[in-house]
């Protein structure tokens, strides 16, 4: 066994694993506050790197740099399509129907890409896209530890949002009952809403780090839909933490063992990971059956 | 026990609905009786990747199919009638093909079809066409796998892709021992078009004493090349022969080979470089410089028919011959045949349309002479490889060509 070939398969878990979870945040974020099953997270996260591509191309602006304008841009997408389709979903059937009109919601937001960007696979460049540095015989590429940095500090981010402000109380406590929230003043509309925009914007970044390490169009996004849903499953749908968790330890069992039997096995090998914890804990890794922010 | 036979009974009055619909549908859509009223336009029914894991190939095959219907209405359409193109799309998807293909024949009755994009797709496209006695004509379907099933109504005009890197390999085996690469890398997609492309080079390989220090089959659902890459670049092997269907494939492992600090000798892609402009988008010019593709055409072919197609191509889409993508000139190829075959046999019967394919004929095509064996297999093509050389593409195989051009060997380190 190549043992270079092993570490950087331990790193590439890690730090690709990371930028899993940063896509598959804003998935589980919602699902927490609203028992929305977000089908156009895939979509989404291709939007953001469009975006960052339409930035860098027209006018520009550095990956990273940009970001300061596609999170906010992200936002409001995610505030119009709560407002316009999620907000509508009333009644027990609320999150099954949120399947279907998410779905409905990909599909639209694909063809519009496919219109404006065409299908030719597009990929954002930098200096820091292709270079790397290196500990003994282990390369790591930059935009790989960006992005796991990154993961980090916008997932800290959310936990201070969370724990440490009023509006994330008030999250917490629609979590919790809404109806008791509503009692005690929370405006439970106006939190979701916020919910679903932040739960958007975050993936302006894992779409910016997505497309810098592959080349990609509009359809992109079905590959990326099934990881990310495994994602939040495995960690606890709801859970952050989990989610941070489970991306890491998917892509990084992944990979080990595509280094040490065959890339044939890897997907195969996070669905055994998945079966065997879900079989041991239904609620996945790090959810809870009452309050799933944790 | 009451709900299950219930269950049951709905389930058997739903088959034999089902059944009763498709038998209909055979019936109404069969094969075209040949003529078309005066003044009718002819139609062709095609399915498309316009979306999903091909849609990039699929809208390229797009192109060269309405390039062709445009060239050929110009000069008065097929027969006098005006070429009209009926294009669904698939999604990718070998389920939705076989729909589609139905649909398209049963309740558009299309005249003809043409075929989608890849040996994938192909074959489930053929078999369902077959079954209303139409032909299927397509330009990205010459896996092993298609001729295979013994289908009589499917016609390949392209390279047969089992030989496609003899050209590659030949040209390694010829080197000097002390230029040739020692070590070798074989990594590929688990899909039809990749996998008897590699295989079939590895014992040449072998026996020309190169070792090989990495032979992996990956899924061709993988999202993540990174540690694939990674794996390959640690084995340092000095020649890499990748089995890729697209550009993103291609595009990955090049970046995660750049990231490990590793530039093999020679670099070869199954598929990615052919894709001309979209392939030097993703992976900038000068990263490209050195990447060879094995194919059957490419944009500055000397074949005249393929001059003015690339001519015709650049007015209408713009860019240069180099970026004009192989799955332009196969889809064209597709249209040129079949108008042959409907002018030889004086018009839009299927089955005659098929005997006069298999008769062993030989067409005129962008990508050169076509000529079919029992099988649909197109037995006349060369196959080449072509590299990218700064801003050019051009052929660098087979040797002694008077097209080929010097092999820029060792690869440039990337981004040189």
């Amino acid at each position: 066994m190549n043992t270079v070939a092993l570490l950087s398969a331990a790193k590439d878990g890690i730090l690709t694993g990371s930028v899993y979870a940063l896509m598959a945040t804003g998935l589980t974020l919602i699902f927490g506050v609203m028992d929305i099953i977000n089908i156009a997270q895939g979509i989404l996260v291709i939007l953001g790197a469009y975006l960052s591509y339409a930035l860098q191309v027209h006018w520009h602006i550095d990956l990273f740099v940009g970001l300061l304008i596609t999170i906010p841009a992200m936002f409001v997408v995610g505030i119009v399509i709560e407002r316009l389709f999620i907000g509508r979903l009333k009644g027990p059937e609320r999150t099954a129907m949120s399947i279907l009109v998410t779905y409905a919601v990909s599909l639209l937001i694909e063809g519009g890409l496919n219109m404006v960007f065409s299908v030719n696979d597009v990929q954002l460049q930098g200096w820091y896209v292709t270079r790397s540095f290196a500990i003994g015989q282990v390369h790591f590429g930059y935009i790989y530890v960006a992005g796991f940095i990154l993961a980090g500090v916008l997932l800290g981010a959310l936990y201070f949002m969370l724990y440490r402000t009023r509006f994330g109380m008030s999250v917490r406590a629609s979590l919790a009952d809404q109806t008791s929230a509503a009692l005690v003043g929370i405006d439970v509309k106006r939190v979701s809403t916020i919910t679903f925009g932040v739960g958007i914007a975050v993936t302006a970044a894992g779409g910016m780090i997505y497309g810098a390490t592959n080349a990609f169009n509009a359809s992109s996004s079905y590959d990326l839909i099934s990881r990310l849903l495994t994602i939040i499953v495995l960690g606890g749908m709801g859970s952050l933490g989990g989610a941070m968790f489970a991306g890491i330890l998917m892509v990084f069992v992944g990979d080990m063992v595509g280094v040490i039997w065959s890339p044939v096995w890897s997907s195969l090998s996070y669905f055994v990971v998945l079966v065997l914890v879900l079989l041991w804990r239904p609620q996945g890794l790090f959810g809870k059956q009452s309050a799933r922010i944790a | 026990m009451n709900h299950k036979a219930k269950l049951l009974r709905v389930l058997g009055v739903s088959s034999v609905a089902a059944a009763s619909f498709v038998s209909l549908g055979s019936a109404s859509g069969a094969a075209s009786s040949g003529s078309i009223p005066k003044g009718q336009p002819v139609k062709i029914g095609i399915s498309l990747s316009l979306s999903g894991d091909f849609s990039a190939d699929g809208q390229a095959f797009q192109q060269g199919y309405k390039l062709w219907a445009a060239d050929v209405n110009k000069t008065g359409g097929l027969l006098g009638h005006k070429v009209v193109l009926d294009i669904v799309s698939d999604a990718s998807s070998p389920t939705q093909v076989v729909t589609n293909y139905q649909k398209l024949i049963s309740v558009d009755h299309v005249n003809l079809t043409f075929g989608p994009f890849s040996s994938l797709l192909s074959l489930p496209a053929a078999k369902a066409v077959s079954r209303y006695g139409y032909a299927l004509v397509e330009g990205a379907g010459g896996a092993p796998s298609v001729f295979q099933a013994g289908l009589h109504n499917i016609f390949d005009v392209s390279l047969p892709v089992a030989n496609d890197l003899m050209p590659f390999a030949k040209w390694v085996t010829s080197l000097p021992a002390g230029q040739r690469p020692k070590t070798v890398a074989f990594v590929t997609s688990n899909d039809p078009f990749t996998e008897p492309q590699v295989t079939t080079i590895i014992p040449i390989l072998t026996k020309a004493g190169i070792k090989t220090v990495y032979n992996k089959v990956f899924p061709a659902e993988v999202t993540d090349f990174t540690p694939i890459a990674d794996a390959v670049a640690a084995a340092k092997p000095q020649a890499v022969v990748l089995g890729s269907v697209d550009v993103p494939t291609v595009s990955a492992f090049m970046q995660a080979f750049e990231q490990s600090g590793f530039s093999p000798k020679a670099f070869i892609a199954t598929g990615g470089p052919d894709q001309g402009s979209t392939f030097i988008k993703a992976v900038g010019a000068k990263n490209a410089n050195g990447m060879m593709v094995p194919n059957a055409w490419y944009g500055g072919s000397a074949n005249p028919l393929s001059k003015k197609m690339v001519a015709e191509y650049i007015k209408q889409y713009g860019g240069t011959a180099a970026s004009v993508s192989s799955d332009v000139a196969e889809a064209y190829s597709v249209g040129e045949v079949i108008a042959q075959a409907v002018k030889a046999t004086g018009g839009f019967d299927n089955s005659k349309i098929i005997s006069y394919l298999h008769s062993g004929v030989t067409l005129q095509s962008v990508q050169g002479p076509v000529k079919f064996n029992g099988l649909g297999m197109n037995v006349n093509p060369t196959a080449y490889t072509f590299q990218w050389q700064g801003a050019n593409f051009v052929q660098v195989n087979p040797l002694g060509d008077p097209n080929t051009v010097k092999i820029l060997y060792p690869k440039p380190a990337w981004g040189k």
